[in-house]
């Protein structure tokens, strides 16, 4: 058993857990913060991607404990006061999405590439970028296009 | 046009939740004192279970009961079914092996569940699964579907341990579980007796998992004093599964029985079919008195969700002198797995055969099948559900014809189109509408098809080889008409759709449908409906599916249905509750029904500013002060619709390669997707539709696989570390899509439906260019870098013999 202690969402928290125990785990199940999701066993699927001290983790394949003292920040997080990141609307708005359940972890990854590589994102480097990120849905046309739109608004 | 309504690009209501993580998955549902459920699962192919022991597993921290097949047998669960009855050409009904929810004596199938260990918390669930002791011995697997009828095969499914018979009173002795045929074997025999040429292919249809990425979950509730279950489930039919699970498995009388599908996130088919851990989970819930959760880990949904396609076929296709199509035969040995899943004998037969006219007449035509075990996962319907594997035989057919006879793939296709409609195939099914020439002259044009020879010499010069490659698809969705092709074709249950409207007392509108969106855009599109109906806001429309309790009946989403059935059944609701809202308004207006004119919201009478808005209407109807003896209170109807016909989007797709010879690996460079899917509610949804299913086909052509070995039955391709998704850098470089429409007849609001078809019409059109690039027909799917540089090789070194 471990306490792990970090900030999430600029709040802190304090959770006593198994030593074994996911960063994604203590999200979803004692944090209840279950926006997070859990896609693959193998580090593949991007559906997991938050960011720990501002850089994107695949949350599934950190540890908690290893999270001590760090800042996380989760698909919850980004909306401020009601109103939604622009990358949010982004993808509202270039129908970025079907059943929403890749969407926090693509969100997550496209605000990390566009802190790491700037506003102005061509179609080929998003494409690349995006190779952490499984979606069976959409075909990323639309999620490509999301993630254009939104880069350019934040 | 409305602003919300009908044809608008509205931008979806769901998002919100979505993009700031507000959804609620399955895995997100937790009871409070809830336990969790762990599979043991067999890792052999085939074996007999010898002993069992759970005696340490059970003692373990947390855990609070271990379930065998056995205890759910003596408690009088029944076996998982299949639904759909086929008879062989001699009468006899298909071989349906007895499927217990937890296996009894015998395992088939790397993956299929043996013991369910149930624990306070996941963890300690799993250390004490791994506890279990399980002595096997281990028997002779067959997983190639090739192999299953080869004389000395292993036999999957043979006399019982006990020398019991089956349930059908008959033991197989081999893994042939029908042989079935359509069409006309004679008729076809003569044709091809008279052709003047004939092309043959040998084809496999590669075997895929649907990988929804997110994995199935369960969360089973029981309460003992109603003697109530409430499931949530990550179904696609929450109605099929309750009467699956009541009826035919014995958990629970319907009317206790709840089942709730929250936000599904994506199915793809693999979500339709009653499993055993639902089954386990519900069984459990009722023995513990806990809440049993059960989440799939994408390991385990590799080996236990239903897999798709695995088709090995022979096909011939017949012309006479001038090109024209005489005749088409085809034989197919469709692997159904270790054992027979929900629709897996109808995504052989039914979703299969009549799709082999295409989009041409072909005088005579003859499909003989025959389906067969395997020691591997079962297999039934993935995203096309047989009709993928249909197109891919002949629209590679076509191309390969068109190449043996020196003709050009657009024209020898063009000259045998068919252009009467309604047209009776011969091999069932009658199609609505459609314009082929109109689909093929935008995607040649839109493909720049008659420029190709120079862009293939330009690529040659940077020592790139590229190819074009057309596919010209027809299929048929919107199951099914419970009339005589749904009664006569065996189906076990008829497959309508429902829908409610309810417009309550002070204007708000309530839509419940019994489809089940997972991705779809159903809270939005549905809501364009009524919105439209009306002239209201789609703000005021809610949109409500998943719940038995909520949604009285329906058959759930898959085979493209939600459009042609869902919206249909939608529209004849509206028809009723704007017929009752007619007849209060003017009541209320004093004037006719007749004269009466629906626009934003209002009822107006027609040529005048006298006028009551839906509010009105709806507060009259329930306050009900004022209104005739003859008319009843309320404003909410209910409609079910039964189709008369399937429905036949039909499209024509090109696609552009250049093939690194270096290496193998082909970029598409250009994808062009012409479809017609008749009238559509919302071009944005139905886009995103197309590029999903055309990215899903890229995967099939390009990248996936399941690989079984040979020797010891182990699935190879357990994870996304051995089984190839296709990613975001996969994509075409361009990717044009562009829409015809011919309106189906055969619902109200002449919709033909559009979630498959990307995946239908897109593999043959990738493999018929990867061949024109590298100049060999013989190539496989998937043609990945690594096969398509060995066939380059194997081309050159016979060019060089």
């Amino acid at each position: 058993m471990t306490t792990v202690a970090l900030t999430v969402n600029e709040k802190a928290v304090s959770v006593d857990t198994e030593d074994r125990t996911l960063l994604v785990e203590l999200l979803r199940e004692n944090l209840g913060l279950t926006g997070t999701h859990v896609g693959c066993d193998t580090s593949q699927c991007g559906a997991c991607v938050v960011l720990v001290d501002g850089v994107a983790v695949k949350s599934c394949t950190m540890l908690a404990a290893q999270a001590d003292g760090a800042r996380v920040v989760t698909i919850e997080g980004l909306a401020k006061n009601g109103e939604l990141h622009p990358m949010q609307i982004a993808f509202n708005e270039n129908h970025g999405l079907q059943c929403g359940f890749c969407t926090p972890g693509m969100i997550m990854t496209a605000v990390d590439m566009v802190k790491r590589l700037g506003k102005q994102l061509d179609e080929e480097t998003i494409r690349r970028e995006l190779e952490g990120n499984i979606c069976r849905c959409t075909g990323y046309v639309n999620i490509v296009k999301a993630i254009q739109a939104g880069a350019t608004r934040m | 046009m409305a602003h919300d309504g009908i044809g608008v690009r509205v931008l979806r209501k769901e998002d919100r939740r979505f993009t700031t993580g507000q959804g609620r998955f399955t895995d997100d549902v937790n009871l409070a004192g809830q336990l969790h459920a762990v599979f043991v699962r067999s890792p052999h192919a085939h074996a007999s279970i010898k002993a069992v022991d759970t005696s340490a597993a059970s003692k373990m921290p947390g855990v609070v009961a271990i379930h065998t097949g056995e205890e759910l047998e003596a408690g009088g669960i029944k076996n998982l079914i299949c639904g759909w009855m086929i008879h062989s050409k001699d009468g006899s009904p298909m071989k349906m092996g007895p499927y217990p929810p937890l296996a009894i004596g015998r395992v088939r199938f790397v993956g299929q569940p043996v013991i369910a260990v149930v624990a306070e918390t996941r963890g300690q669930a799993e250390d004490a699964a791994h506890a279990v002791q399980i002595d096997y011995e281990i028997l002779p697997a067959v997983t190639r579907t090739a192999d299953a009828l080869k004389p000395g095969a292993p036999v999957v499914h043979d006399m019982e341990p006990d020398n019991s018979t089956w349930e059908h009173g008959s033991k197989p002795g081999s893994n042939l579980i029908f042989d079935w045929e359509l069409g006309d074997k004679a008729a076809t025999d003569k044709a091809f007796a008279n052709a003047k040429h004939v092309t043959k292919l040998e084809i496999v249809n590669n075997r895929m998992v649907p990988s929804a990425i997110e994995t199935r979950a369960v969360v089973a509730e029981y309460n003992s004093a109603e003697e109530h279950f409430t499931l949530w489930n990550t179904t696609q039919n929450p109605h099929l599964l309750r009467v699956v699970l009541s009826a035919f498995i014995n958990v629970a009388p319907e009317n206790k029985l709840r089942i709730i599908a929250p936000d599904v996130g994506g199915g793809f088919g693999s979500k339709i079919f009653t499993y055993s851990e639902e089954v386990v989970c519900l069984w459990s819930a009722k023995k513990t008195g806990k809440p049993v959760k059960w989440t799939s880990a994408r390991s385990e949904a590799f080996m236990s969700d239903a897999h798709g396609r695995d088709h090995v076929t022979t096909a011939e296709l017949a012309f006479d002198e001038n090109n024209k199509i005489l005749g088409l035969r085809v034989d197919t040995i469709a692997n159904i797995g270790a054992y027979m899943s929900l629709f897996s004998s109808l995504i052989v037969t039914y979703l299969y055969a009549p799709l082999m006219s295409g989009q041409y007449v072909i005088p005579a035509i003859h499909v003989n099948v025959r389906a067969v075990y395997t020691n591997t996962v079962p297999v039934d319907a993935v995203r096309g559900a047989g009709r993928p594997e249909a197109t891919f035989v002949v629209e590679r057919l076509m191309e390969t014809a068109a190449r043996e006879l020196g003709v050009d793939p657009a024209e020898i296709r063009r000259n045998n189109f068919i252009h009467d409609f309604p047209y009776q195939t011969p091999v069932l099914w009658k199609y609505d509408s459609g314009n082929y020439d109109g689909l093929l002259d935008k995607v040649l044009a839109g493909s720049n098809w008659n420029d190709f020879p120079a862009r293939k010499a330009e690529a040659a010069k940077r020592g790139k080889l590229r190819g074009i490659g057309l596919s010209t698809y027809i299929e048929a969705c919107g199951v099914a008409p419970s009339s005589a092709e749904g009664g006569a074709l065996g189906c076990g249950v008829g497959m309508w759709e429902m829908s409610e409207i309810k417009v309550n007392p002070v204007g708000t509108v309530e839509v419940f449908v019994g489809t089940l969106g997972h991705g779809q855009g159903h809270e939005t599109t549905y809501a364009q409906i009524a919105a439209d109906r009306f002239g209201i806001p789609i703000g005021s429309v809610s949109v409500i599916e998943g719940d038995t309790d909520k949604v009285q009946q329906g058959m759930g989403s898959y085979g493209s249905r939600s459009a042609g059935n869902g919206t249909a059944a939608v529209a004849l609701a509206l028809d009723k509750v704007e017929a009752r809202a007619r007849k209060i308004a003017a009541h209320l207006l004093e004037a006719s029904d007749a004269d009466i004119k629906i626009e934003n919201g209002e009822f107006i009478v027609a040529g005048t500013d006298r006028k009551v808005t839906l509010t009105d209407v709806a507060l009259a109807a329930y306050t009900f002060h004022k209104l005739p003896k003859d008319m009843e209170p309320g404003l909410s109807d209910k409609a079910y619709f039964d189709p008369s016909n399937l429905t036949y989007p039909a499209g024509a797709f090109v696609c552009e390669v250049e093939v690194d010879p270096a290496t193998g690996v082909t970029e598409i460079v250009q994808f062009t997707a012409v479809d017609d899917f008749g009238n559509v509610i919302n071009p944005m949804i139905v886009e995103g539709q197309v590029h999903g299913g055309v990215v899903h086909g890229i995967g099939q052509a390009l990248l996936e696989e399941v690989v079984y070995d040979g020797e010891s039955g182990q699935l190879m391709t357990g994870s996304y570390n051995d089984y190839c998704m296709p990613r975001a850098h996969d994509l075409p470089t361009v990717f044009e899509l562009e829409f015809q429409t011919t309106p189906s007849p055969s619902n109200p609001l002449g919709l033909k439906g559009c979630g498959e078809a990307g995946a239908i019409g897109t593999p043959p059109a990738i493999i018929n260019a990867i061949t024109d690039a590298i100049g060999t027909n013989d190539l496989q799917m998937p043609a990945t870098a690594e096969k398509v540089w060995q066939t380059l090789q194997k081309a050159s070194a016979k060019a060089a013999a």
